[in-house]
């Protein structure tokens, strides 16, 4: 089991949190009746935290962001954004999907991330498009302003995903296994200038994965869920691990426990 | 040593590769490829006239484009055309409007979807132009029928491509659209109606062949009420005088309209949108 000494302590920073699910059912709809997918889970967001849901697949980690999202209702209990419950989609809460065609092909780079801001933050469009460039400025894409999306690779691709997402500076940000389709070395790129932009601008980040090493690098709080329906295993604070941990002891210690309580203790012989 | 002649010789060869890459490139062009195509077609066609031998029956290239010069400046071929363009272009732009609502009721309604499919799929295998002598008992002999059966002919091909369109955009549009707060309206035409714009391009492609076509069908049996007449009645009233060669010419011109319009409008709307964006190689 978990040392005691890694076990989630309450987090206390903040009052009212970001996101909060309390008592979260979520039940998916198949031609053999309903199919509970999540199972009474509960987790806070405060403020400037980052919390990944991590599970092996099927274990509704994605139903839950989808929740989150607004596109999925919940069965029973809560989902609530700083104490509302969320009722429908909404652009305080920003989806980076997994999939490369999350970018619109008719809009120009610039355009997709300029686009929430004219239509649901209700900006001019000029003052969209400058607040857009900056932000992909900050991911490294000023080159490919007015590209269409279709000339750009993969990892291009999620970074204006991101960089859309930071531009309407939502309350919380949703990631659903937003590297998942790239290669090793990319995302382990996209993972080091996540937490760059974590460090620079705090945000507060729901992030869905199945890989352990990117969970306990990304988070600040791992919410491990077990298999169908999913369920909370445990929650642990992992706050102390940064990028330059990875591959050291400390980390690898973790990340074995991690798969040791997810998949039971012959996994950790890996 | 050896570098001197080398570099030389490729100086020398330079000249004639560029001028045939330059001729491979042009021959790869499509309206080169389409160029080339009529010119042979023309050239089959002048030889198997000259061979036959009888002008009533099938006169030579030369004689049709002489007659097709000829009736555009004198004998109304232009006029007839241009009647014939109005009453498509009137017929055409209703029928993309009526189909346009009928489709973006259809997706936000299931019952409207299964509606339109079943009408669609009862009157697509139905050629318009059997509508014709029902059109001629309502709405008598005039434009008012050519419109009917016109609009019956891009209506239903033109819903199904779009309808289809609708319901291939990707999941994940969708859910970036709503994500942003988009719904109704809005929802439509920022993100279902650009999504689907492959589709809805190739139903306007496909529904203005019907349409030009059953035109001319219509205009076979009736053009001598609609004024000035259109090509379709140009064609029968040249065949009846055997004008063979003015019923190639109208023929001529159905086909070049046809192509100008495929190659210029919608080719050109393509490269401008659907081609532009990736989404169509």
């Amino acid at each position: 089991m978990l040392a005691p000494a890694i076990e989630r302590t309450r987090d206390t920073r903040t009052a009212v949190p970001v996101l909060e699910a309390r008592g979260l059912t979520l039940d998916y709809a198949t031609e053999r009746g309903p199919v509970r997918a999540v199972d009474t889970v509960d987790f806070t967001i405060a403020e400037g935290e980052r919390l990944v849901l991590l599970g092996p697949s099927g274990c509704g980690k994605s139903s839950i962001l989808k929740a989150a999202a607004g596109f999925l209702t919940p069965t029973a209990g809560t989902i609530g954004l700083r104490g509302r419950p969320i009722k429908g989609p909404g652009p305080d809460r920003i989806v980076v999907f997994q999939e490369f065609d999350q970018l619109l092909p008719w809009k120009t780079v610039l355009d997709n991330v300029a686009f929430p801001l004219v239509v649901a933050r209700r900006k001019k469009k000029g003052e969209a498009r400058e607040i857009a460039a900056d932000a992909l400025r900050r991911v490294g894409l000023e080159r490919v302003l007015n590209s269409y999306p279709h000339t750009l690779s993969g990892g291009m691709k999620q970074r204006a995903a991101i960089a859309r997402a930071l531009a309407a500076s939502p309350d919380v940000l949703l990631m659903d296994e937003p590297f998942a389709a790239l290669d090793a070395l990319t995302r382990l790129q996209m993972q080091r200038d996540l937490m760059d932009i974590a460090r620079e601008t705090g945000l507060t980040l729901l992030f869905v994965t199945h890989d352990i090493d990117e969970a306990v690098l990304i988070g600040t709080r791992l919410h491990l869920l077990s298999l169908h329906p999913g369920r909370t295993i445990t929650t642990l604070d992992v706050s102390a691990f940064d990028i330059r941990d990875l591959g050291s002891a400390a980390f690898e210690t973790v990340s074995r426990k991690v798969h040791a309580t997810l998949f039971g203790d012959a996994g950790a012989q890996r | 040593m050896t570098d001197i002649p080398v570099h030389s010789a490729e100086i020398g060869a330079a000249g004639p590769r560029h001028w045939r890459d330059g001729v491979r490139r042009v021959s790869r062009t499509l309206w080169f490829r389409r160029l080339l195509v009529l010119v042979l077609l023309a050239l089959g066609w002048e030889l198997a006239a000259r061979w036959q031998n009888n002008p009533i029956l099938l006169p030579s290239f030369l004689e049709a484009f002489a007659a097709f010069r000829a009736a555009s400046l004198n004998e109304g071929l232009l006029a007839a055309a241009g009647a014939s363009l109005t009453v498509l272009l009137k017929g055409y732009v209703a029928a993309i409007v009526i189909a346009t609502i009928i489709v973006s009721i259809a997706a936000a309604n299931s019952f409207v979807r299964d509606a339109l499919q079943t009408v669609a799929a009862m009157l697509n295998p139905l050629p318009a132009i059997a509508l014709l002598p029902l059109a001629l008992l309502w709405f008598g002999l005039g434009e008012a029928s050519l419109l009917f059966v016109l609009i019956n002919a891009v209506v239903w091909p033109f819903a199904l491509a779009a309808l289809q369109g609708f319901e291939g955009v990707p999941e994940t549009h969708r859910l970036v659209g709503r994500n942003y707060g988009l719904t109704g309206a809005a929802y439509v035409r920022q993100i279902l109606i650009p999504s689907a714009l492959p589709a809805i391009i190739s139903g306007m492609r496909v529904g203005w062949a019907f349409a030009w076509r059953t035109l001319i069908a219509a205009e076979l049996v009736f053009g001598v009420s609609s004024s000035s007449g259109g090509l379709g009645w140009f064609i029968f009233r040249a065949r009846n005088e055997l004008y063979t060669d003015r019923v190639f010419a109208g023929l001529a011109t159905v086909i070049l309209i046809g192509l100008l319009v495929e190659a210029v409008a919608f080719r050109g709307l393509e490269s401008a949108t659907v081609r532009r964006w990736g989404m169509l190689r």
